[in-house]
Formats: C-alpha cells, sequence, structure tokens
C-alpha cells in the first residue's frame, strides 16, 4: 500500500481528534498562560504604564488613560468593564468595585489635571499595588496564573514574593496530590507483587480464578466501585453495622484519608497486577531455582535476580497507577473530606464554580506537567518503538 | 512456609478487590430499606423500582443511546485509521500515534473541563452530540490498540494478492482483511462501548438534564443519602460489565483461533 493511502486512512481520526480532543484542550491550557480580560477594556491605560518603573505613582499621562478607557468602557462594553474588574480582584482584592465606580465618578466631564480627579475618587488609585495590578493584566501572556497555582505572585516592581499566607493553597494542595499518588503506588505495588507471583506461578483453574478476580473489578465502572465502598464504610453502612454487633463503633471510616487510599488502591491495583503478571510469566522460572541452589539465600535471590528481571514489568506497573492516581476526581470527591481532595478536584472548581478559567488552566498545567514527566519515563522503561533508535 | 504465606496474601487480596461488589450486590435483593446486613428477606422491589423512576429510567436509556453512538463512532473512525498506522513508519507514524493514545493519558477532569469551555460557544454543551463526541474521543484509543493488535496477525501479503488478482485497495481491505480482524474491531467496539457507561467527569461537566447517564445519576445519588435504588443500578451496572467482559473474552478467543489457523 502506498504512504498516501495509509495517511489518508488515518486523516478522519487525526482530524477528528484535533478538533474535539487537542484543540480545546490547547484552547482552555491557553488561558493559563495569557491575560485577555484587562487589555480590550483599558487598551491606553496598558499602554501607558507600559513606561511606568512600577516604584511611586505613575505620570499623569496613565491617568489621563484611565479617564479615557472607563469613559469608553462605562458608554459601550460594561460587561467587558465587570469581566476587567474580576480579573483585577483576582490580583489584589478590592478592585472588583474600584473599577466601575470610578468609571461612574468620572463620567461627567471635570476640569483640572486627570490624576487630581482619579486620586479623588479613591485612596486606592494613590498605592502602586492597584497599577501593578493593571500592568500585570495586560497580557497578551501572562504567568498571573501559573504563579498564583504556586502561591505566588509579583509585586508593583516585578519581584517575585510569596502569595498572602491565607491563600497560600495550591503548593499544599500539589504536594498532597503526589502524597497520596505516590502512597496508593506503594500500597498497589505491595499488595500486588503476591498476587501477581501466584497468577503467574498457579496452574489450571486456580490462575483463572484468580486473574478473573483481577480483570471483574477491572472492567466493573470506577463509580460503582467507589460506592460499594461508601456502602461498606459510612456511618450506618455494612462495616460499622458489622462491629456494632460487638460493641464496638460506629467508627468514621469515610470522609477521611484512609477510605480516599483505600478507594483508590481497590481501583487501581489491576493496574499493577497485569503488568507485573507478564513480567513474572516472561521470567525464567529457572534462574532464580540455579541461584537458590548456587547457595544464595532467599532474600539474595529476591535482589539479585528476581527483582532485577521484573523492573521493567514494576515500572510500568507504577507508572500507569501513578499517572492515573494523579488525576483522580470522583473517589476523592466521593470518599473524602475536604482536605483531601486533589488537584482534579480544583481545577473543576475553579472552573465552573469560581470561573476563574485562568487558575483552571493553571492547575491543569501543573498536572499535565506531572503526567508528561511520568510519560517520559514510561516511554524510557517500556521502550516505545522511535524511528532512529537503536 | 514462605510460600504459604504468599498463598495467603494473594487470596486474601483477590478477595479484597472481589469483597467490596460482592458485598454490595446482595443488598440490591433485601425486602427492607436499609443498607446493611442481615437481610430481612429477599425481593426484587428496588429493580421495578429502578424501571419505574423517572430519575434512573431516562438515565439508562441515555447511556445506552450514547455509549452505543459514541462506539460506532469510535469504530468508524479508529478502524481504517488503525489499518493506515499499521501500514506507516517513520515520524509521522509516532506523532499520529501521540495524538491517537493522548486520550488515555490526559487526566479526564483536563477533557471535561476543556470541553466545556470549548463546547460553550458551538452549542454543544448539553446536546447528546457533545457527549458522543467526547465519549467517542475517550474511547478511540481502545480501538486503534486493538485492531492494532489483531493486524499483529495478518500477513500483508495477501494484501499483494488481492491486488494480484485484481482487487482494488478498497476491495481487498473488504473482503481480505477486514473478516480476518473483525473479531479485534468488535473488541475495540465494546471498548468503547464500556469506555462511554462508565465514563463520570466529562458527563458531569458538559451533560444537561436530558443527557444524565447511568454512572452520572448514580453520582448525584452518592451525594445525598444512598438509597437501595442505587444499588439496584449498582447492580445492573455490574451486570453490563460482567457481560461485556465475557463478549471480550469470547471475541479474543475467536481473534486467537483464527491468528493460530
Amino acid at each position: 500500500m502506498k504512504r498516501s493511502t495509509a495517511a489518508l486512512l488515518t486523516a478522519p481520526l487525526l482530524i477528528f481528534l484535533l478538533l474535539a480532543f487537542v484543540a480545546p484542550i490547547m484552547a482552555f491550557l491557553w488561558r493559563g498562560v495569557s491575560d485577555a480580560e484587562v487589555r480590550p477594556v483599558l487598551p491606553r491605560t496598558v499602554a501607558a504604564l507600559a513606561q511606568w518603573d512600577g516604584a511611586g505613582l505613575p505620570g499623569e499621562e496613565a491617568f489621563a488613560a484611565l479617564v479615557a478607557d472607563l469613559r469608553e468602557a462605562r458608554a459601550g462594553n460594561a460587561a467587558g468593564l465587570a469581566r476587567a474588574a474580576t480579573r483585577l480582584n483576582a490580583d489584589q482584592p478590592g478592585l472588583r468595585g474600584l473599577l466601575p465606580m470610578t468609571a461612574r465618578r468620572l463620567a461627567a466631564p471635570f476640569d483640572g489635571p486627570a490624576h487630581e480627579a482619579v486620586l479623588a475618587v479613591s485612596e486606592d488609585w494613590a498605592q502602586p499595588e492597584t497599577w501593578g495590578a493593571i500592568r500585570r493584566a495586560g497580557g497578551p501572556l501572562s504567568a498571573f496564573h501559573l504563579l498564583a497555582a504556586l502561591d505566588l505572585r509579583r509585586d508593583a516592581a516585578g519581584a517575585l514574593v510569596q502569595a498572602p499566607e491565607e491563600s497560600r493553597i495550591f503548593r499544599a494542595v500539589l504536594a498532597r496530590s503526589l502524597w497520596i499518588a505516590l502512597l496508593v503506588t506503594a500500597c498497589c505495588l505491595a499488595l500486588g507483587w503476591p498476587l501477581a507471583w501466584l497468577i503467574a506461578t498457579a496452574r489450571g483453574w486456580v490462575a483463572t480464578a484468580l486473574l478473573a478476580a483481577v480483570m471483574l473489578p477491572f472492567w466493573i465502572s470506577l463509580v460503582v466501585r467507589t460506592a460499594a465502598w461508601m456502602v461498606l464504610l459510612q456511618r450506618e453502612g455494612v462495616v460499622n453495622a458489622a462491629l456494632g454487633a460487638f460493641g464496638i463503633g460506629p467508627l468514621p471510616l469515610m470522609m477521611n484519608r484512609f477510605a480516599v487510599v483505600l478507594g483508590m488502591v481497590h481501583i487501581l491495583l489491576p493496574f499493577m497486577v497485569l503488568p507485573l503478571v507478564a513480567a513474572f510469566r516472561a521470567l525464567d522460572p529457572r534462574l532464580p531455582r540455579a541461584a537458590a541452589s548456587l547457595g544464595a539465600a532467599p532474600w539474595r535471590v529476591f535482589l539479585r535476580v528476581t527483582l532485577p528481571l521484573a523492573l521493567p514489568g514494576l515500572g510500568a506497573g507504577c507508572l500507569l497507577v501513578f499517572i492515573q492516581a494523579l488525576g483522580f476526581y470522583v473517589t476523592p470527591a466521593l470518599l473524602g473530606g475536604p482536605n483531601d481532595q486533589m488537584l482534579a478536584w480544583f481545577v473543576g472548581f475553579y472552573a465552573t464554580r469560581s470561573v476563574n478559567w485562568g487558575l483552571a488552566a493553571a492547575l491543569s498545567i501543573l498536572l499535565l506537567v506531572a503526567v508528561g514527566l511520568c510519560v517520559a519515563l514510561y516511554g524510557r522503561l517500556a521502550g516505545f518503538r522511535r524511528p532512529g533508535a537503536a | 512456609m514462605a510460600r504459604a504465606a504468599l498463598w495467603a496474601a494473594g487470596v486474601l487480596v483477590a478477595l479484597f478487590l472481589l469483597a467490596p461488589i460482592l458485598a454490595i450486590l446482595p443488598l440490591s435483593f433485601s425486602a427492607g430499606s436499609f443498607l446493611f446486613y442481615p437481610l430481612p428477606g429477599l425481593s426484587l422491589r428496588w429493580y421495578a423500582d429502578f424501571f419505574a423512576s423517572d430519575f434512573w429510567l431516562p438515565a439508562l436509556w441515555n447511556s445506552l443511546v450514547i455509549g452505543l453512538a459514541a462506539a460506532a463512532l469510535a469504530t468508524l473512525l479508529g478502524t481504517p485509521a488503525a489499518f493506515g498506522l499499521w501500514r506507516m513508519k517513520g515520524a509521522f507514524r509516532a506523532v499520529a500515534l501521540g495524538v491517537v493514545l493522548a486520550p488515555m493519558v490526559v487526566p479526564v477532569i483536563v477533557v471535561a473541563v476543556a470541553l466545556l469551555l470549548a463546547f460553550g460557544p458551538l452549542g454543544l454543551v448539553a446536546t447528546h452530540a457533545g457527549l458522543i463526541i467526547a465519549h467517542a474521543a475517550l474511547g478511540v484509543p481502545f480501538v486503534v490498540v486493538t485492531v492494532l493488535a489483531s493486524l499483529e496477525g495478518f500477513d500483508p501479503v495477501q494484501l499483494r494478492a488481492a491486488a494480484a488478482c485484481g482487487a482494488g485497495p478498497l476491495r481487498a481491505f473488504f473482503r481480505v482483511c477486514l473478516p480476518q480482524i473483525a473479531p479485534g474491531v468488535a473488541a475495540g467496539a465494546v471498548f468503547a462501548f464500556a469506555t462511554s457507561l462508565d465514563e463520570v467527569v466529562v458527563a458531569l461537566f458538559i451533560a444537561g438534564p436530558a443527557q444524565r447517564t447511568l454512572p452520572r445519576q448514580m453520582f448525584a445519588g452518592l451525594n445525598d443519602q444512598i438509597s437501595l435504588t442505587t444499588a439496584a443500578a449498582a447492580g445492573l451496572l455490574v451486570l453490563a460489565s460482567v457481560l461485556l467482559l465475557l463478549v471480550v473474552a469470547w471475541l479474543q478467543a475467536r481473534g486467537a483461533r483464527r491468528g493460530g489457523g
């Protein structure tokens, strides 16, 4: 078959995925590194602030530009003005009200220099930080959302500073997501290893039954499996009812970290077991036996023979589990409390409930970078067939 | 001694995998209305409740319609693409394969939020078409991977033989190749259907009241007091999963026999 025919056959799918998958994600992520709300509303102000050094107040021309921009926006683009005010409020709380108020008070013509009129409206205009917020939001590219996702911000002079203590949450969320994913991976490895070894070495119906025990939950809906854990663990649930019969409890088994890790391990365990089974089946059983007959102690056989031979399967399983665990949404949302939510929950929260697409996109970029690093590592371990690779 | 410990650990882990499902299923047949044991008696009242409910029954239809349409779309796009990728070499193949497999690794929350943003201006939010497109994109990697795997057992010399006998490329594909890889294509379609049937995050974000699927309704039902009707819905989803697993196992056995013979 000709090369062009092959390309033609893949074209419909590639176009479909570019339109329905790649382009929407790129457009969304773009919001994390750009700023498009303020410039269309305050174009002259943004241009005038480009020369400002960030120390002290900007010059008269910036004040005049602000007055002209606000008058125009109030007359013809009230919705845009509200969006710009919301964006500036994300940087400097309090600016949501300042912008429309200033526009209203300056709508009528006045005499004298613009800066006197503007400063008379509010004390906030005497703060360099207010002007700094406008300049930072001037776009088109901006690191504001990415920095916010790392609990950092820039001050009026452009220096990196920590976010105020009370709004510092995202580094903790990132650390929590990585920690939960790591814990789940470790638990999956500890539980998956003996089961995978058993499946790989057992014969006949035992091997089939054990493999079915892995495959069946693998196919059952994630929501159903999470629901099953809720029924077991809730306050009037199966486990507490059973404990109650012995006079124990009720124990708080749900809405905590324990329930989240338990549910996630249960859901992701097959992704660990299946690559391990493949690795163990490929492992020549004569090698550990040979090591043992040459006098190696069992732990030595394990460390020097079995483990190195199983390492590619083990790495693949760990990365598969870790990648998926990082992006979990449903299980922590249903089984966890407010302090057990992971990055994915915050992406959803900022996109829908607080309509801060920039921050949602920046958090998604963090999540994708973490996943991308793992996929690259997986590619090295599992050996993607690359052109030109030996 | 070590061997016995290994067996005990392995069997316990297998039980851990099955236990939650085995614990919830009998509850859905309870004659009472509490989610714990012992059961006061057996009945099908919660299943009857499910099929009489205007909360669950439309969701069942939505799940079936959206799942079938998404699986059909994914199979129609994925099968020729897999065939093309199979004949391809070099850098373009690597890039194309990367794009095709991306929906498997991108966290689904990112897909959901991005589609909410992109589908809004297009009028695709809260429509069946929007959810079908999204689920087809999520299911298509499974079709491509499954069909590529079954093409491994197909000898391309047969295509040249067909051409030598005067068949055009299309005719050669449909008359020579497709019948041999049909079990793989069918298995891929089942994978895509199962993906849609399981999917809840995208449905949470872009479905409207008229597109609520079974997992979406379960998610809502789990956020308030869990009812036994929810347990019955879980029972039906488990039944669907078991059936799909058996279908795929049967298809793969058929494909393996063909490949061997």
